[in-house]
């Protein structure tokens, strides 16, 4: 049997490591999926076996396996286990794995908070470290309202590296708990001064990352921030600030007449580039931040701009890069500035970097004014001509578009050029921008309608020549230009030529192979068409154009019934049989030109985007509210859209509409339009567009003068360029006449004014070709101006807007782990429970689940499922049966546990605090629960002053406290994740009495010691076989109201058990509790002692001083305490299976002992349950009312106990190797239990 | 912030991934993909910023990146990082890198993937820049490793096992069983 074992861990020698599976991957590379999984496989056998070196080492692979993509979640419970080991080498290892792969999903994390906690308050550096890493990158907001705390305790930790990495992740605490940011601040705040520069910098950097979202928070921090730049030299640092100065000038510009001269003096003085560019940067964000109040730094200007000359000037294209970007900066503000290196912007567009070409596109939009915009976008379109790579081809397209339509076209005289770009634009290949440019058409033809005409032209143009664009591919983007083209052809169709051709042109076979919205739009328009046609030859003698016009429709429009596409197909059916019967009236001879006219009457307005969203909800109107009665179910559907249907029919048929006479007519405009005037929610066209209604309105709209030198009917396209040149000579010519017209002047008032622009030719001499009547987008009357669209609702940020300044109230508190789980119960709070149970019963639903989880793994690790699983149902049913005796039992026992005591351990903070104002006055004093120590029975005469302390306190902690029952029931589920079987057996429908671990070790009126029995046990093997660490937590609550410090705790050691002290001091030296107390607060320290022996109990003196400081006086006190290690805290809960437990038996190397227990009255559930939690064993198999249970000392003893019970007499049969050891344990059981 | 750090090949064969922010492991082979097609087609005489585009987070977003030999190490951050900052990050976190394996080479970061990972740790946590000092970097490295060594390492680990089955009272077992003089291997035998 032993050599069995022996031989599987040999076997385990061979397991792949990391490295040899590195290897066998690149050595499969043609199967490398296949090998992928057959070493999955063998790392899921790995990580069934309870060796943690295996499971470590299965562990990091699995890491290396998720970079190459593959899902480890299925393993995070083995990586929790990893990391739960008490060796840094494995814990490392489990620490990585979960902060690779662990998200806010992860449902394992909620069985990790006790851990952390642990590894937080290690005593050794690179466990709090390595915890302090990977939580940073998992943390929950569970983990972060549980953690705040002992993060917030380790910012003052004596160790600058866990200083430095608490103050880090203090931001991500922030991030997932803000209600952890006011009372973390001051903290924060004062380690902006560490001595050590890494915490500094870490706090200045969290700082800054917090001031960017919510910049007027942090104001006040300004004065601070301004010392630190003048002092600090860390580049770093002094980036981050900058950074941060850079953020906050534009709230106050006080403070960035202030930046100028520092910052001036750093950009003369660093040689760093880095620094020297967030320099400039800020000096920027500076000048912007003043250029409303005082527009005289132009010296600052020009420093930055020179500077970055010289940076874009620089062969780095890094900095070439960046300095383009900060001269964007500028240019919002300062666009004389940066014009002046137009040349330097035009040469970078030639760049062989895309990221400075880009950049300098960037610029060019700034650049622009009415003069050189031709001239741009001409350099441009060589550009795009020379592109390759339609990225930056289309971003060169998209630029272009830009830069032309800024503020409402401002820069744009000659639209006839725009159109023509936009056509030319409509030739390059595999763009994605269609629809842009057809947006731009739509835009530039609906609101400038002095151009309707050229653009109609060129429309039809385009339209004739659609086999140019779609010559390709269907999915080609650019078709969508003929979308635009087709509908303004049609909409403005009183401008075409000859609508004839157009409407030829529209209804090409060819067409039918445009997207389907595209086919829509010319099946509408060639309506549209169709009526113009009409009008214009109505009255002619001579109908055959007319007639054929029809036929032409008659004959093309199946090929679009035919579409697949519901709308055309809807479309072009209405229309053929629209036109089947005009084609009917007009061979009667029946004028019916006006008629189809009045089916397209009305202009469409340009309406501004998000008009709709900012019409103002009127008073008294309820969006939400039923304009009808709400659909009853049992109504018969079948039954309702008919008449509904046969209602409606008359209104819907088109042919009725036609024979309407025009009187008639006339008249219902007139309702329509009264009835809209008076309707607020309809968009009201503009007053001179209203005019339309008479049609034909054509002479109404100003119609260009075109200039006849541009040849209009080139065939093919138009070139834009003709308009540069035609353009130039305009401008020269009108130049001219206005020298002309000055000189006169000038001779006129000769000396009295003297106009500046004698030189070049400013912007506002420009005039426009053409009188340009661009029509606003419209906008709802009393629209609301609003910008909060922009705003992402989900921002994680919104929520850290915490006004820092306002002090500290006394509820807002991080949530402290208090040491004692009492049970309040009062029929207040009953009643608050009974309002808030769905979220509690969410959430302990939702924990069983995640026990059931835990559990159902640990049983796949062992081969006995089956058995055990029979085991479980026996048991279930067992209980099942005896509900009530179950529930009376509880009921004599113990008072301090109400039913709802589970509900409430998971009772969380927001209804905590809900209790705290209901639950003020209880009724009744609870019981203590019991507590099992051994300490208590020394400690029972402070009990009293405790109660009595406590209750006054309640309302104050009661927040506190439930949060401590929250993590009471974490740690219990922890354990149940670690010791497999032992809480396995335990049925959770019961709710167990809250067990503790904390005892009073001493308290005087100022402080109280709570100690936590040393459940946390380090045992160093290897070189120290035969010394072992016990970590000893103590909780410190200030009592008193005044403050308390220099809080000193001394030990005197015994031979056997020591106190650890750090390296250098001597062996009666005290040592520093590395906190201080305000008044009302407790912190929890921790002590580690190294122990020689562990067979005997240990009882060690100790003191604690400190400095009692009020307003008035500060006097020395001391409080003298009594530690006492039990032989208990030797031992470490360690799971054990049924046959390895059995074979330990068989090998009679145990020495035996037993133990009688009369009258105890607890479900045997509940004994076990406490032997587990008091004495850290575990179960390792129950049958009936019987037990096996396990444990194992620090220094390798086995401790096993057989517990058996029968009529309120428990017998409990042991046997470990040390028999000292066992009789103190069994000792300590007995005195357990004697106190139930 | 810095919202993720990849390292990869001239092939774009990962070498080491680290997000900051969730993104599930599909998601995340995509983004190396995109990544390295955006960065590998760039000349080495360009700068070395990229607009992340739709990539990852948006336009806050660049992709700061180095090309060293076989290797690039590409940074995704947002604005409140110094662009010449990171770049200088990278370099200090290479330099470290060549400390720590001695003439750093694209295998050390193939076969040891995990110590990359705790090096970079002592550099970056959480996506914020936790030390820029190298020689702070390496001290707080070397100290790690001495104590992982002081355990045992990991490559002992079958030696630990052993050592734990001798908790259970059996046999005495040669604790430095020398790993490379057994060949033979033994049938797998169920565990217990």
């Amino acid at each position: 049997m032993a050599l069995k074992i022996v031989k599987g861990s040999i076997d385990r020698m061979f397991d792949k490591n990391l490295q040899d599976l590195v290897r066998g991957i690149r050595n499969h590379k043609e199967d490398e999926a296949k090998y992928i999984s057959t070493c999955i496989d063998e790392i899921k056998q790995e990580l069934k076996q309870d060796n943690i070196a295996v499971k470590a080492n299965a562990v990091c692979k699995l890491t290396y396996l998720q970079m190459l993509g593959y899902d480890v979640s299925w393993a995070a419970f083995n990586i929790v286990e990893v990391m739960s080991s008490s060796k840094f080498t494995y814990k490392r290892i489990g620490y990585l794995a979960a902060s690779q792969c662990f998200h806010e999903g992860t449902d394992v994390i909620m069985l990790t908070t006790n851990q952390i906690r642990k590894d937080l308050s290690s005593p050794h550096q690179y466990d709090t470290g390595v915890a302090l890493t990977g939580l940073s990158c998992f943390v929950t907001p569970d983990l972060a309202r549980d953690l705040a705390n002992d993060i917030m305790t380790l910012m003052s930790h004596t160790k600058p590296y866990i200083r430095k990495k608490a103050v880090l992740i203090m931001y991500k605490v922030f991030l997932k708990y803000p209600e952890s940011l006011r009372p973390a601040f001051p903290r924060l705040k004062e380690k902006l001064e560490d001595p050590d520069p890494g915490v500094q910098s870490a706090a200045v950097n969290v700082i800054c990352e917090l001031a960017r979202r919510n910049p007027k928070n942090y104001l006040s921090l300004a004065p601070l921030f301004f010392k630190l730049m003048t002092s600090s030299t860390n580049n770093w640092v002094l980036i981050k600030i900058i950074k941060l100065f850079g953020a906050l000038t534009p709230l106050e510009p006080r403070l960035g007449k202030k930046m100028i001269e520092p910052l001036t003096n750093l950009i003369h003085s660093t040689s760093a580039m880095s620094l020297l560019y967030e320099c400039v940067n800020t000096v920027i964000a500076v000048l912007i931040s003043l250029s409303s109040g005082m527009p005289n730094h132009s010296a600052s200007i020009q420093l930055c701009v020179q500077k970055l000359r010289i940076l874009i000037e620089d062969s780095d294209q890094n900095l070439k890069y960046l300095g383009l970007l900060a001269m964007s900066k500028i240019l919002k503000t300062h666009p004389k500035s940066v014009q002046s290196h137009k040349d330097l912007i035009l040469q970078c567009l030639d760049d062989k970097d895309e990221s400075i070409r880009l950049r300098a596109l960037d610029l060019l939009y700034g650049m622009v004014s009415k003069k050189n915009l031709m001239e741009i976008v001409k350099k441009l379109m060589l550009h795009v001509d020379k592109a390759e790579g339609t990225t930056y081809r289309d971003e060169l397209l998209t630029k272009i578009i830009d830069i032309c339509s800024q503020s409402n076209y401002q820069y744009i005289t000659n639209f006839e050029w725009y159109i023509s770009i936009l056509v030319e634009l409509t030739r390059l290949e595999g763009t994605r921008h269609g629809h842009l440019i057809a947006s731009q058409m739509l835009d530039v033809a609906i609101r400038v309608k002095a151009i309707r005409g050229f653009a109609v032209a060129q429309m039809a143009t385009l339209l004739d020549n659609a086999h140019l664009l779609t010559g390709n591919t269907q999915h080609n983007g650019i078709c969508e230009v003929l979308y635009a083209a087709a509908w303004i052809c049609g909409e403005f169709s009183e401008h075409l030529e000859d609508p004839m051709q157009t409407l030829e042109a529209m209804l090409r076979p060819k067409v039918a192979t445009l997207p389907g919205h595209i086919q829509a739009v010319y099946v509408q328009n060639a309506a549209k068409l169709f009526a113009t046609v009409l009008r214009k030859h109505e009255g002619e003698t001579d109908s055959h154009a007319v007639q054929e016009t029809s036929q032409l429709l008659i004959d093309r429009l199946p090929l679009f019934v035919q579409s697949a596409n519901l709308e055309v197909q809807e479309r072009a059916s209405c229309i053929l049989q629209l036109v089947k019967y005009i084609q009917k009236l007009q061979q009667k001879k029946v004028e019916v030109a006006e008629e189809v006219t009045a089916l397209f009457a009305g202009e469409l307005n340009p309406v501004a985007p998000k008009a709709q969203k900012k019409v103002p909800v009127p008073e008294g109107l309820d969006l939400d509210a039923w304009i009808n009665k709400p659909p009853s179910e049992s109504e018969s559907e079948d039954e309702k859209p008919k008449a509904v249907f046969a209602k409606e029919e008359p209104k819907h048929s088109r042919s009725r509409h036609t024979e309407v006479d025009e009187k008639e007519l006339a008249k219902r405009r007139e309702a329509r339009k009264q009835e809209q005037a008076n309707n607020p929610f309809y968009i009201k066209a503009s007053p001179s567009s209203q005019k339309v209604y008479d049609a034909p309105g054509v002479e109404h709209i100003p119609v260009v003068q075109i200039d006849l030198s541009v040849p209009l009917k080139v065939p093919g396209m138009p070139m834009s360029d003709q308009y540069l040149k035609l353009e130039e000579e305009r401008r020269q010519k009108e130049k001219a006449e206005r020298k002309k017209k000055e000189k006169k002047k000038k001779r006129e008032k000769r000396g009295k004014e003297r106009k500046a622009d004698s030189g070049p030719e400013s912007e506002e001499d420009i005039t426009p070709a053409h009188q340009v009547d661009i029509v606003t987008e419209e906008m709802p009357e009393n629209a609301l101006p609003s910008d909060d669209d922009d705003k992402d609702p989900n921002d994680p940020h919104k929520a850290l807007d915490i006004d820092l300044d306002k002090p500290l109230a006394d509820s807002e508190k991080l949530p402290v782990r208090t040491h004692r789980p009492e049970v309040l119960k009062s029929p207040a709070e009953d009643r608050v429970n009974e309002s808030i149970p769905q979220e509690t019963k969410k959430r302990s639903s939702k924990e069983k689940k995640e026990k059931k989880k835990g559990k159902e793994k640990d049983r796949k690790r062992s081969k006995e499922e089956k058995k055990k699983k029979k085991h479980k149902e026996v048991e279930e049913e067992l209980l099942e049966s005896h509900p009530e005796e179950a529930v009376q039992s509880e009921e004599t026992k113990e008072a301090a546990t109400p039913p709802t005591s589970a509900e409430e351990e998971t009772t969380p903070l927001s209804a905590a605090a809900a209790d705290m104002s209901s639950a003020a006055a209880p009724e009744s004093e609870p019981d203590e629960p019991k507590d099992a120590e051994p300490e208590d029975t020394k400690s029972s005469k402070h009990k009293k002053k405790k109660q009595k302390k406590e209750k006054e306190e309640k309302e104050k902690k009661k927040k506190k406290r439930h949060h401590h029952h929250h993590h009471h029931h974490h740690h219990h589920s922890d354990a149940g994740g670690d010791d497999s079987v032992q809480n396995g057996t335990v049925e959770e429908e019961e709710p167990l009495p809250p067990m503790s671990n904390y005892s009073l070790l001493a308290e005087n009126s100022y402080i109280k010691m709570m100690k936590e029995d040393a459940d946390q046990v380090y045992d160093i093997q290897g070189n120290h076989q035969d010394e072992s660490k016990v970590v000893v937590s103590v909780i410190f609550e200030n009592k008193s109201d005044s403050f308390l410090k220099s809080m000193e705790f001394n030990v005197l050691d015994s031979l056997n058990s020591k106190l650890q002290r750090p390296e250098g001091a001597g062996a009666h030296d005290s040592l520093t509790v590395p906190f201080q107390l305000p008044p009302g607060i407790s912190n929890e320290a921790r002590f580690v002692f190294s122990v020689q022996s562990i067979v005997m109990p240990q009882k060690l003196k100790g003191t604690l001083t400190f400095i009692v400081k009020s307003d008035e006086s500060s006097t020395h006190e001391k409080l003298d305490f009594k530690l006492h290690f039990t032989c208990t805290s030797y031992l470490i809960t360690t799971p054990c299976y049924s046959d390895a437990y059995a074979k330990l038996l068989e090998s009679g190397d145990l020495k035996g002992s037993s133990l009688r227990l009369e009258r105890i009255k607890m479900p045997f559930h509940h004994l076990l349950a406490r032997i587990c939690f008091h004495h850290h064993f575990s179960v390792v198999e129950r049958i009936d009312s019987c037990a096996s249970m396990y444990s194992r000392s620090i220094q390798g003893h086995h401790v096993c106990l057989l517990v058996k019970t029968s009529d309120q007499t428990v017998s409990i049969d042991a046997k470990c190797d040390e028999p000292s050891l066992l009789g103190n344990v069994l000792d300590e059981i007995k005195q357990t239990f004697s106190k139930c | 912030m810095i919202k993720a750090i990849l390292i990869f090949n001239n092939h774009g064969k990962p070498r080491l991934i680290r997000f900051y922010q969730y993104f599930a492991e599909d998601m995340q082979q995509q983004i190396i993909r995109e990544t390295f097609h955006l960065v590998s087609k760039r000349d080495d005489n360009v700068c070395n910023f990229l607009e992340g585009g739709s990539l990852i987070g948006g336009s806050d977003y660049k992709l700061i990146y180095r090309h060293y030999a076989t290797l690039y190490f590409v940074f995704c951050v947002d604005s409140s990082e110094s662009e010449l900052g990171i770049l200088d990050l990278i370099q200090v976190f290479v330099e470290t890198l060549d400390k720590c394996f001695e003439n750093v080479c694209e295998l050390d970061l193939i076969f040891h993937m995990d110590k990359v990972h705790y090096i970079l740790q002592e550099v970056v946590m959480g996506g914020m820049v936790l030390e820029t000092n190298m020689n702070e970097i390496v001290a707080q490295v070397e100290l790690q490793n001495r104590m992982e060594k002081s355990e045992g390492g990991l490559s002992t680990a079958p030696a630990r096992a052993v050592s734990a089955v001798k908790n259970m009272n059996l046999p005495e077992i040669p604790r430095n069983i020398n790993i490379g003089d057994i060949n033979i291997k033994v049938p797998s035998l169920s565990p217990f």
